[in-house]
């Protein structure tokens, strides 16, 4: 296992490298931040201000230098917008996100088990091509369309629902979360079911498949055989087994959840993280963009490996294999 | 359809304050403030939160043009020194008194660079080459290098802060915690909570007289059926740029009004004057020689073939104003008997034909899809329109944060000073900030000058040196009257020339919920102070 970790460490430093490359280059040969930040009546004298004043008056290769040397004191640079390091800004904005994501999360895994295994129990039946044309209508319908029928649905016409926005927050050990109140709760539900519907069809239909496949597989023949008892069977052997995939897909499904929730969050003003992103790319914000990709790699490397962790967890074949090697 | 609307209202109301006796007001806004740092950027989003908080010695009315603000009384002592009287007794948030030290301050501040800001006000300064110095506490004077008419429209770009909150204050978070956030305006910070919220909150000792709501909230919604959504649900009172498909229904609404002026931002064409222009090419695809935009009477012939009430109505949700002048009616420089030209498209042939272009040739306009109110898809109907004269467009819409590089310095690796812009017709739009044409005559019309300033939005290089020669003179006239006949005269040689094509002056909207009453603004921004409850 720690040689196996130690090999995900180092394959994962030459992707941020690599990345590091990409982005930084990619994001500084699109446009000119000082043509957005100068208003028209500023002349030459006070775009070369604020050139240097952005550091875009020295060569490209020099900016990544530095760039380079203070990301490995942990430092990603100063946002041109707020002035503040860019790190800060993505964690004063991620417990938003994560909240939202966790949420979504839940949702899908608390509504999409349940359905697809019922739907993989009971393949003919109504309740189940009920719940596949739901998965399939979730799936196919675009995730700002759904947003904005919601809105405009339990909103506008109903008035259940606020319509935009993060309720109350309070504070828990410095996270400020606002599912623990219940105008947060209130606000909360709308932006995490259209952000979980994509991920809730995607669990019924892996655990639909997967029910059918294990259903019939000898061991479940067997174990019906001996006479255990239906609810153990459901519950452990068949569990466990489908559960694979759903971990697999979900979890990197997960990770595209929090770096990219860009138009769920959008759609409801919900101050996290992707809206940043998207602000920051209408102003041109180079070091926030850069650290905010830098960071998604990141999160994309450690959500990879806690998979191959719970993998081997959920699945002894790997772990054994792994050791036998 | 939305029966029980006013109770949503009230419980959203309920909601926001505990305290239900308190007036809030709670104000949907497209783009979310970055900083509170008044010197940090010139984003509007910005500058329109930090007004209600922060004042400048001479503001600007709702048409942009300058009234007494910390200054009760300015005027030109010679050519080149200026008197402010400053307001007296005033005191800042925090209770101490404003005086001519924390305007010394301020400009001083504003001198010495703000590190690691994107945009200061500080080139204001510049203009003019100014100087300041305190004669005592309740009088300044400015002193420019020779003469130089509008000291206070310069002035009523820079906000002054308090000496003893911002004094060694470096850093735009200070700000943002409330800690230097001290001004003399209407309301007092209270949160800013980024992505989220502004909360500022009422003044009770302002000078400016009771202050109508307890409490203002400003709550950023980028996207506009979001934004919409959230007025029509009660979420927020007050709206900024409603969808403009949605101005009808919403004007007819009972429930909701509507507020509208005309904006300081003119939408225009801008033609490229170079001899060779890359994008402009025969029926064959051959690059032409010499550029025919350099014909004023294709110029002519390309306004006259763009229906600009067709723009208004079909896309604008009619809320444009055609236009031939380049700064909007009430503007200090406006020319009264310039009007929109009309649509002509026989007349617009016939001027092709004699110019030597009656076969047509092909074009590329170009222009951004994210900045202008509809701006994609106006440059596509004109694009159509110019079609059916026989010039043949193509449109080529990009976001602006590429758009305007290209614009503006065209190749990167081109050496600043010596940008050359790429488009050869693009699609652009100048805000007269400062209410007064000075800046816009010298901007989009005065010959390009890099050491200068002259011309530094004139992108086509457009050059004639009838109205280089008034717009110089403008610039050091200090006799209102005299200088306002001058621009004029360099309005309308600039416009009989065809130099740029303008399309129409945006026209700002803002949507609030029946029962507020809203005096709107021509610089796009809302203020608090001027949204009140009737109900």
């Amino acid at each position: 296992m720690a040689e196996f970790i130690i090999r995900r460490a180092l394959q994962a430093l030459l992707v941020l490298l690599v990345m590091t490359l990409l982005v930084f280059f990619g994001v500084n040969v699109i446009g000119n931040p000082v043509y957005i930040f100068a208003s028209s009546e500023c002349d030459q004298a006070c775009l070369t201000a604020i050139i240097e004043d952005l550091g875009l008056d020295r060569p490209i290769w020099q900016q990544y230098l530095t760039f380079l040397g203070n990301l490995l004191q942990g430092d990603l640079g100063k946002s041109f917008t707020h002035g503040i390091p860019a790190l800060a800004l993505i964690f004063e904005r991620l417990p938003a996100t994560l909240e939202l994501a966790f949420a979504a999360l839940v949702l899908a895994l608390g509504a999409g088990l349940p359905l697809g295994i019922y739907a993989g129990l009971r393949p003919e039946g109504w309740g189940a091509k009920l719940i596949m044309a739901f998965s399939m209508v979730a799936f196919s319908l675009p995730v700002f369309w759904i947003g904005l029928i919601m809105i405009l649905v339990f909103s506008v016409q109903l008035g259940w629902m606020p319509s935009v926005g993060r309720g109350e927050t309070v504070d828990l050990g410095g996270l400020e979360l606002s599912f623990l109140t219940l105008d947060g709760l209130h606000h909360l539900v709308m932006p995490a079911l259209t952000l979980s519907l994509i991920m809730m069809a995607m669990v019924i239909r892996l655990a639909r498949a997967g029910m059918r496949e294990v259903l019939f597989s000898d061991y479940i023949k067997f174990a019906r055989a001996s006479g255990i008892r239906e609810s153990r069977i459901l519950g452990v052997h068949l569990l466990k087994n489908i559960l694979i995939p759903i971990v697999t897909v979900l979890g990197m499904e997960f990770g595209g959840v929090i770096a990219f929730a860009v138009v769920v969050e959008s759609i409801f003003s919900w101050p996290g993280v992707g809206k940043m992103l998207i602000d920051a790319i209408a102003v041109l914000d180079r070091p926030l963009i850069v650290a905010y990709l830098i960071f998604v790699v990141f999160m994309f490397v450690i959500l990879n490996l806690l998979v191959d962790i719970l993998y081997s967890v959920l699945d002894p074949r790997i772990r054994f294999g792994g050791q036998e090697r | 359809m939305r029966p029980w609307m006013p109770g949503a209202l009230c419980a959203a109301l309920l909601a926001a304050a505990p305290l239900s006796a308190q007036d809030v007001l709670t104000i949907g806004v497209r783009s979310e403030a970055s900083s509170l740092d008044p010197h940090w950027t010139q984003l509007s989003a910005d500058l329109q939160v930090q007004e209600h908080i922060f004042e400048k010695l001479v503001a600007l009315d709702s048409a942009s043009q300058p009234v007494p603000g910390l200054a009760v009384s300015w005027e030109p002592l010679d050519e080149t020194t200026w008197e402010f009287k400053l307001r007296e007794g005033v005191r800042w948030h925090d209770g101490e008194s404003f005086t001519a030290d924390d305007v010394i301050f301020t400009f001083d501040r504003l001198k010495g660079g703000i590190s690691g800001a994107p945009a200061s006000p500080a080139f204001q300064l510049d203009k003019g080459s100014k100087s300041w110095e305190k004669i005592d506490d309740y009088t300044i004077h400015i002193t420019t290098d020779g003469p130089y008419p509008t000291v206070a429209e310069d002035l009523a770009m820079l906000p002054i802060v308090a000496e003893h909150a911002a004094r060694g204050v470096t850093e735009s978070v200070d700000f943002n915690s409330g800690q230097a956030a001290i001004g003399t305006g209407p309301f007092l910070f209270e949160e800013y909570s980024p992505g989220s919220r502004v909360t500022v909150k009422k003044n009770p000792g302002w000078w400016g007289g009771e202050v109508a709501w307890d409490q203002v909230v400003f709550r950023p919604v980028t996207q506009d059926a979001s934004r919409l959504a959230a007025l029509l649900n009660g979420d927020v009172d007050i709206i900024d740029y409603p969808p403009t498909v949605d101005l009808p229904q919403l004007r007819e609404d009972p429930d909701f009004t509507v507020s509208t002026i005309p904006s300081d931002r003119l939408i225009y064409l801008m033609p490229g004057y170079k001899h060779v222009e890359p994008f402009i090419t025969d029926n064959d695809g051959e690059v032409m020689v010499p550029n025919p935009l350099r014909d004023w009477r294709v110029r002519k012939a390309l306004s006259l073939a763009v229906n600009r009430e067709a723009i208004r109505d079909r896309i604008m949700g009619g809320a444009s104003l055609p236009a031939k002048n380049i700064v909007p009616p009430g503007f200090f420089g406006y020319v009264e008997e310039l009007e929109a030209d009309p649509y002509d498209p026989e007349a617009a042939q016939a001027l092709l034909e004699e110019a030597g272009y009656g076969e047509g040739f092909r074009i590329t306009l170009h222009g951004p899809n994210d900045r202008y109110i509809n701006d994609a898809r106006i440059l596509e109907a004109v694009a159509q329109m110019w079609s059916r004269v026989g010039i043949t467009t193509e449109v080529d819409a990009m976001p602006r944060n590429i758009f305007f590089s290209r614009l503006i310095r065209g190749d990167e690796l081109s050496m600043p000073g010596f940008d050359v812009p790429e488009f050869s017709m693009s699609m652009t739009g100048w805000g007269t900030v400062a209410g007064e044409a000075t800046y816009t005559v010298s901007g989009t019309l005065e010959t390009y000058n890099a050491a200068t300033g002259g011309g530094n939005g004139n992108f086509g290089r457009y050059s004639n040196p009838e109205i280089d020669a008034r717009s110089v003179l403008a610039k050091r006239t200090i006799d209102p009257d005299t200088r306002r006949g001058i621009l004029q005269e360099a309005i309308r040689i600039g416009m009989a020339d065809y130099a740029y094509i303008p399309l129409h002056f945006q026209v700002n909207n803002w949507a609030m919920r029946a029962g507020l009453e809203h005096q709107p603004r021509t610089n796009e921004r809302t203020l608090a102070t001027e949204i009140s409850r009737v109900d």
